[in-house]
């Protein structure tokens, strides 16, 4: 059966995902180390080692995310994660900067490491220096490959790959996006934050709802239109007498039809974004997924989707899987 | 959880009204004594706000005629009433049963935003933190209701998941729910 790596923004989520049917949970700490650095969220450390416990209890396993590039001068934060990680008996944990990579490797190196979608890992050279160089298990494809493309890249790899399925899609070079930075000046790359809160406004007049970032109107919603959160990405922009989402729709992914083109392209793993989502997300979709990996795994179709209403923008795409853009 | 077009239940006028009359401050008191008990009992509901932990919420469930202002601390934390829309540095705003399956597990917070059933204003960091902080404690306000009554609580629970199946409001914590 493919693996399912499902988020968990706070321990009650994760517990949320293991009791709903996840194989894998990945979650990270409350600091700027990994990408999800939102108010509220995350794990310390006796949260993170009790979150193991519960995970391996029944039979799951919990990967640590410390996929933001260390700040010069701070390098220490970082290489503590990773020992903390270790220490609380994550199964792997999941690294993007080079940097970051060599040290792990070579200071903790029974800790397993994944390579991060934010280290934009999209070929089989890139994938394999990471793999020979500092001991890869498995990489995080970036959300702008073909499942053709993916196909190729695990016939010249000999490591792990794990794709997402399903929530928030970025289809920018991951950890090479500045979009964020440009108006907030943090970025997920280095502080953990797209589109941090602490620059997002909502002022609704009228019935017209006006979704801010840093001072500028990215969007504009009518009345009963859906509301988006406002990353650059996604917003709407007039050009050449035409308005509209120059980017990137305000829509989600979910790849759940191509569970079966996915298995057959090689992938190990399923990934589920949405570590700042509440444990009300986390059980539907884990549950949701886990019957469908379960229906394909016994050569079944995979079953009708419900999801629809967690989207961004209330739409879902196959995004990059399927390239039927503009 | 919700769909697309789920339509939330909403208070009946006749139960919503009297509180247009009735005099807020023992229900603000009664508020704030359950307040405290629930951050005795879970105090992630702190210590998860960080720095947020000073800022004020309006919680403005849209089908009462009353607004509640939030002041979190851990030994004296306050709610007060307000039939005027308090000054807030944050305010979030919906159906009373969208905010109980919010509090509850029932519903995405970020599903009832993109929907618009929830609406948010002011200090958008400190609503996150003040919504993370909520899902992580598991908070389930019947047994938190009950447990105020002492030994009496544990009859009070049946009565709290008839209304539940009555109203079709959240009234317990989802993960309780048969």
């Amino acid at each position: 059966m493919m693996e399912l790596v499902c988020p968990a923004g706070t321990p009650a989520a994760l517990r949320a995902a293991v009791d709903a049917g996840a194989h894998t949970i990945y979650c990270g700490f409350a600091d700027e180390t990994n990408a999800r650095n939102f108010p509220g969220l995350n794990f310390n450390r006796a949260e993170l080692a009790e979150g193991v416990a519960y995970a391996r209890r029944r039979g799951a396993k919990v990967l640590v995310a410390i996929n933001t590039f260390p700040r010069a001068g701070a390098e220490d934060i970082w290489h503590r994660a990773v020992a903390d990680a270790e220490a609380a008996g994550a199964h792997a944990a999941i690294l993007a900067d080079l940097g970051l990579l060599a040290y792990a490797a070579e200071h903790h190196p029974n800790l397993r490491r994944h390579l991060s979608v934010q280290a934009a890992a999209a070929n089989p050279d890139a994938i394999n220096f990471y793999a020979n160089t500092f001991g890869v298990r498995r990489v995080v494809l970036p959300r702008v490959l073909t499942v053709a493309e993916i196909t190729a890249i695990n016939r010249e790899i000999d490591v792990e790959t794990e794709v997402f399925v399903f929530g928030g899609l970025c289809v920018m070079a991951e950890g090479r996006c500045s979009l964020s930075s440009y108006i907030t000046g943090k970025s997920p790359n280095m502080n953990g934050v797209c589109s941090p809160p602490s620059h997002v406004q909502y002022v609704e007049s009228r019935g017209e709802l006006s979704a801010k970032l840093g001072g500028y109107t990215i969007q504009r919603n009518g009345k009963d239109a859906p509301a988006p959160y406002p990353t650059l990405c996604k917003g709407c922009f007039s050009s050449q007498d035409k308005v509209g989402h120059v980017f990137e729709d305000p829509s989600s992914l979910d790849a759940s039809d191509l569970i079966p083109a996915l298995a057959e392209a090689g992938v190990t793993a399923l990934k589920i974004e949405g570590r700042q989502r509440s444990r009300a997300y986390v059980a539907q979709v884990v549950r949701s997924f886990r019957a469908a990996v379960e229906a394909v795994d016994k050569g079944l179709p995979v079953p009708p989707g419900t999801l629809a209403s967690l989207t961004e923008g209330q739409a879902a795409t196959t995004g990059a899987y399927r390239k039927t853009w503009r | 959880m919700s769909d697309i077009h789920t339509e939330f239940p909403t208070v009946p006028l006749l139960l919503a009204s009297p509180l247009r009359l009735v005099p807020l401050a023992p229900l603000s008191q009664a508020l704030t004594i359950l307040a405290r008990r629930m951050v005795a009992n879970h105090p992630g509901l702190i210590s998860r706000l960080g720095p947020y932990v000073s800022s004020s919420f309006a919680v403005d469930p849209t089908d009462l005629p009353v607004t509640l202002l939030l002041h979190p601390h851990p030994t004296s934390m306050r709610i007060t009433l307000h039939r005027d829309p308090p000054r807030a540095d944050a305010r979030i705003a919906g159906p009373l049963s969208a905010l109980l399956g919010l509090v509850h597990g029932t519903w995405d917070g970020d599903a009832l935003f993109f929907s618009r059933d929830l609406v948010i204003d002011g200090d958008t960091s400190a609503a996150l933190a003040l919504r993370n902080a909520i899902d992580d404690c598991e908070i389930d306000l019947g047994a938190e209701i009950a447990g105020l009554t002492g030994p009496f609580g544990r009859l009070l629970m049946p009565f709290i998941a008839l209304a539940e199946r009555r109203t079709g409001m959240p009234l317990r914590r989802a993960e309780a729910r048969p």
